[in-house]
């Protein structure tokens, strides 16, 4: 009694699958398929340089970060630095000057420098926290007071940069002639028996040929706009380049050296000089390294040194290079891990700044987030899906929370403003806070993840828990949230990862503050490695571009270590049934 | 009273007559009607299973049998919109009362599922579970006796013993099946509720769980859906036949299959219907 038809003998198939168009459909659809997988491929591709572009680019500018120069020098402590009777007072030997103990070490290394912007030029290589690693040594061991010891001295962020190739390149070679300097200090002149800076003037007047064509060039392009506004400044660089060209044409001439040339130096008797006019055989100048002795220096002794880019155009000055050229030389600068990026707080000093502070707030702030919304989380999660009557009240809470999860974070960080320091008056950046704002953005995400991870729980196994009668609570608790743990903990740890690299709520509760101590509680003022990250990114010096390189790198660091947590416990834990 | 109540009660009245005088009534429903939402699964149903022994449930597919065996635990409950008007009777009490707990009816009413589902955790912690949520046991020797009894009386003992630690869901499906009967007789219940048990298993599997069964019939009442008449008429000792919501008829299974009353039974027990 089946209403099934039986196949009606001599079945002819009305759709012949030989025909040409036929065999043109199943072409299309394989080139359809071959096209599709063919853009795939094309945006994992096209994904896969910005990956790879990005990631290069952040660790290329971040590695630098990790390390710093110090200068490894003796350090003569002056037995009168702390008075005798206070030696065992550990508050005594901190409080101290230790300022004056490293100007005099860096002194001794270059002496007889004369003028007093040499010496702060020398003394500001050190950092300003360079004496700090002196005060620690001698607070752990005050026998060292009235002793030479060598001490690493923080380099300024400027110097060491240079050491890290942000400086100029150099290029050195030997007189041929011998070298009668006049002087040992200040100005001096030294004259050579051969024709010693004849292809120094030739390569100046190959600069200035140079320049003079490219200021040339300028001017006609601008000539050709033909604005009235433009004339004046046509007729300056006009004049500018005629100026150039006369300086070539004149051999004979003296020529004057600026900052826009490469600089040149002459290394002599142990001392630099820099070379302000010269000639063919001669050359006056600036004493940067004052000379040992003023004795003639025979062929082969003294060196002509080229620092390549003009001095416009660096940040250190010749003065600096020089110095720092010479510790290079003396062995006394030491490339170490840059453990006071870890261990210290913000600073306004690039080589003092530390992410210790941005990642202890990211941590108590996370601790304050997890602790309430894993509970929380969960707890509604079961509550929504599991005991909660359907109806159009939990209808309305279920879009509610689906449309939470895209609500922008700035807007929690309102809420937060509002809700928690102007209504229940809690502190100002706080991790505490932080927390509490961070914990509402993150609920929807984990009561969602939640929901999900309790949905793909097969009904049977809540049956089997109601059959041998066990109550839904039980069924829920002992089976049901086991089952789900997998599920929710890979939500919850992506929520916490978009919690940690969440930055505009807690901007709105005053997280952004520039915080120099680390926090030690929950209450305590603090800031984020994401804002510390904006904050840096925000300064000018060029350091602190490497430090926020830096500080992404920790927080990526971070974020895949949560990420492969995640994948971890997810295949940990994964049951069949 | 209508019609169709009319007709249920003079229904009940041929089965009592029919019944064995040595074998009370276990589970009696009466004028039983199920509405998931608008639709009405089951329509004045009222059947007596007997005490101990197997009766069986046949029927076409949505016929509402298993829906009937559902409520006898009140499995239904967990169905937001499923509804259950009229009386269902355990040892003469009414299962529906607002003061009975579900929970203890449901450790007086044991079920076992279509598809194998055992808990996605050990042997010896699928069966130990009931007992332990109901308090069964005193001391962890007293449990463990409780486990080794059920997994002994479901025939599974001597296959797992060696691996009481193992999962549960590591063992094949007809073992599977026979750990949720052990789980099931574990916490003692008076009845046990068989939904379609043997439709995933291997006939050799299926076999055991028959023979399991007939062993089972001796303390237990059991209660069995099945798609497969020839399974209904080897295990029970009586049978309903349902139809579109009916239950059409019902009796000793020899007579359902030998001479049945009524068209439709015919119909189906020959395979024109189905």
């Amino acid at each position: 009694m089946t209403d099934i038809a039986s196949p009606a003998a001599g079945f002819v198939r009305r759709v012949d699958i030989t025909s040409d168009a036929a065999q043109a459909r199943v072409r299309a659809r394989y080139r359809a398929e071959r096209r599709f997988r063919a853009y795939g491929l094309i945006s994992l591709a096209v994904a896969a340089v910005f990956l790879v572009v990005l990631i290069a680019d952040i660790v290329r500018k971040g590695l630098p970060a990790f390390m710093h120069h110090s200068l490894v020098l003796d350090v003569a402590v002056p037995a009168d630095l702390v008075p005798p009777q206070s030696r065992n007072d550990p508050i005594a030997i901190r409080s101290a000057d230790y300022f004056p103990v490293t100007r005099d070490a860096l002194k001794a290394a270059i002496p007889n420098i004369e003028g007093r912007g040499a010496e702060r030029t020398l003394t500001r290589l050190l950092s300003t926290g360079a004496a700090d690693g002196l005060r620690d040594m001698i607070v752990a061991d005050p026998a060292l007071i009235g002793q030479t010891v060598k001490v690493p001295l923080l380099l300024s962020a400027n110097a060491d940069l240079y050491y890290k190739g942000v400086g100029t390149p150099i290029i050195a070679g030997f007189g041929r002639g011998i070298a009668t300097p006049s002087g040992t200090n200040g100005e001096i002149t030294v004259l050579t028996s051969a024709n010693d800076f004849a292809d120094t003037l030739v390569s100046i007047k190959k600069d200035l040929a140079e320049r003079a064509r490219l200021v040339s060039l300028e001017a006609e392009r601008l000539d050709r706009v033909r604005s009235q506004d433009l004339t004046a400044r046509v007729k300056e660089l006009r004049e500018e380049a005629a100026g150039y060209r006369a300086r070539v044409d004149q051999p004979k001439i003296e020529e004057v050296l600026d900052a826009t040339l490469p600089s040149y130096l002459v290394a002599i008797n142990g001392g630099l000089v820099k070379i302000t006019k010269l000639s063919d055989i001669g050359i006056t100048g600036d004493v940067l390294i004052p000379l040992a002795s003023p004795a003639d220096a025979n062929a082969g002794d003294w060196k002509l040194v080229t620092y390549v880019t003009p001095e416009s155009n660096r940040k250190a000055t010749d003065q600096e290079v020089a110095f720092l050229e010479r510790f290079k030389e003396t062995g006394a600068v030491e490339r170490r891990l840059n453990t006071l990026f870890f261990i210290a707080g913000d600073s306004r000093e690039p080589e003092l700044a530390g992410i210790r502070g941005a990642l202890m707030g990211s941590a108590l702030t996370l601790c304050i987030t997890l602790a309430l919304c894993l509970p929380i989380g969960v707890l509604a999660a079961i509550y929504l899906e599991e005991f909660a009557p359907k109806n159009r009240l939990t209808d309305l809470i279920e879009v509610n929370i689906n449309n939470l999860a895209a609500v922008p974070s700035i807007v929690f960080g309102l809420l937060g403003l509002a809700m928690f320091l102007n209504f229940m008056g809690l502190p100002r950046s706080a991790p505490l806070v932080g927390g509490l704002v961070l914990a509402l953005l993150v609920l929807p995400t984990i009561i969602i993840a939640s929901r999900a991870a309790l949905k793909a729980v097969p009904p049977s196994i809540k049956e089997a828990a109601l059959g041998v009668g066990a109550s839904h609570q039980q069924a829920v608790f002992h089976h049901l949230l086991p089952l789900a743990m997998p599920g929710i903990m890979t939500g919850t740890i992506i929520g916490m990862a978009h919690a940690l690299g969440e930055t505009a709520p807690l901007l709105m509760i005053g997280m952004i503050a520039f915080i120099v101590d680390v926090p030690k509680g929950f209450t305590e003022a603090a800031t984020v490695l994401p804002v510390q990250i904006y904050l840096w990114s925000d300064l000018p010096e060029p350091a602190f571009q490497y430090k926020t390189a830096a500080a992404i790198m920790v927080l990526l660091v971070f974020l895949f270590v949560m990420n492969g947590m995640a994948i971890w416990l997810r295949k940990k834990f994964e049951r069949r049934w | 009273m209508d019609m169709a109540v009319q007709k249920a009660f003079t229904q009940d009245a041929t089965v009592t007559n029919a019944m064995p005088a040595a074998r009370k009534a276990k589970v009696a429903a009466r004028n039983v009607n199920v509405f998931y939402g608008d639709k009405h699964a089951l329509k004045e149903v009222s059947v007596v299973v007997p005490e101990k022994g197997v009766m069986a449930f046949i029927g076409p597919s949505g016929c509402g049998k298993s829906t009937f065996l559902r409520c006898i635990n009140r499995m239904n409950d967990t169905i937001p919109s499923c509804r259950v008007t009229g009386k269902i009777e355990i040892d003469g009490s009414d299962i529906y009362d607002a003061r009975l707990d579900v929970v203890q009816l449901r450790a007086r009413v044991g079920m076992v599922f279509q598809k194998p589902n055992p808990f996605p955790k050990s042997v010896y912690e699928n069966v130990a579970y009931g007992p332990r949520i109901h308090g069964l046991s005193t001391s962890k020797a007293d449990l463990e006796q409780i486990v080794i009894a059920s997994l002994k009386r479901a025939g599974l003992l001597e296959e797992v013993k060696d691996r009481l630690q193992d999962s549960g869901t590591g063992l094949s499906g007809g073992q599977q099946q026979r750990l949720c009967i052990a789980r099931a007789i574990a916490v003692e219940p008076e009845i046990i509720l068989m939904d379609e048990p043997c439709s995933a298993l291997d006939p050799i599997a299926t076999a055991k769980i028959e023979e399991l069964m007939e062993e089972l019939a001796e303390s237990y009442t059991i209660v069995i859906v099945t798609h497969s008449m020839q399974q209904a008429a080897r295990v029970s000792q009586r049978t309903a036949f349902f139809h579109l919501g009916n239950l059409v008829e019902e009796g000793p299974t020899e007579m359902i299959f030998s001479s049945p009353k009524d068209r439709r039974t015919q119909d189906y027990i020959t395979g024109r219907i189905g």
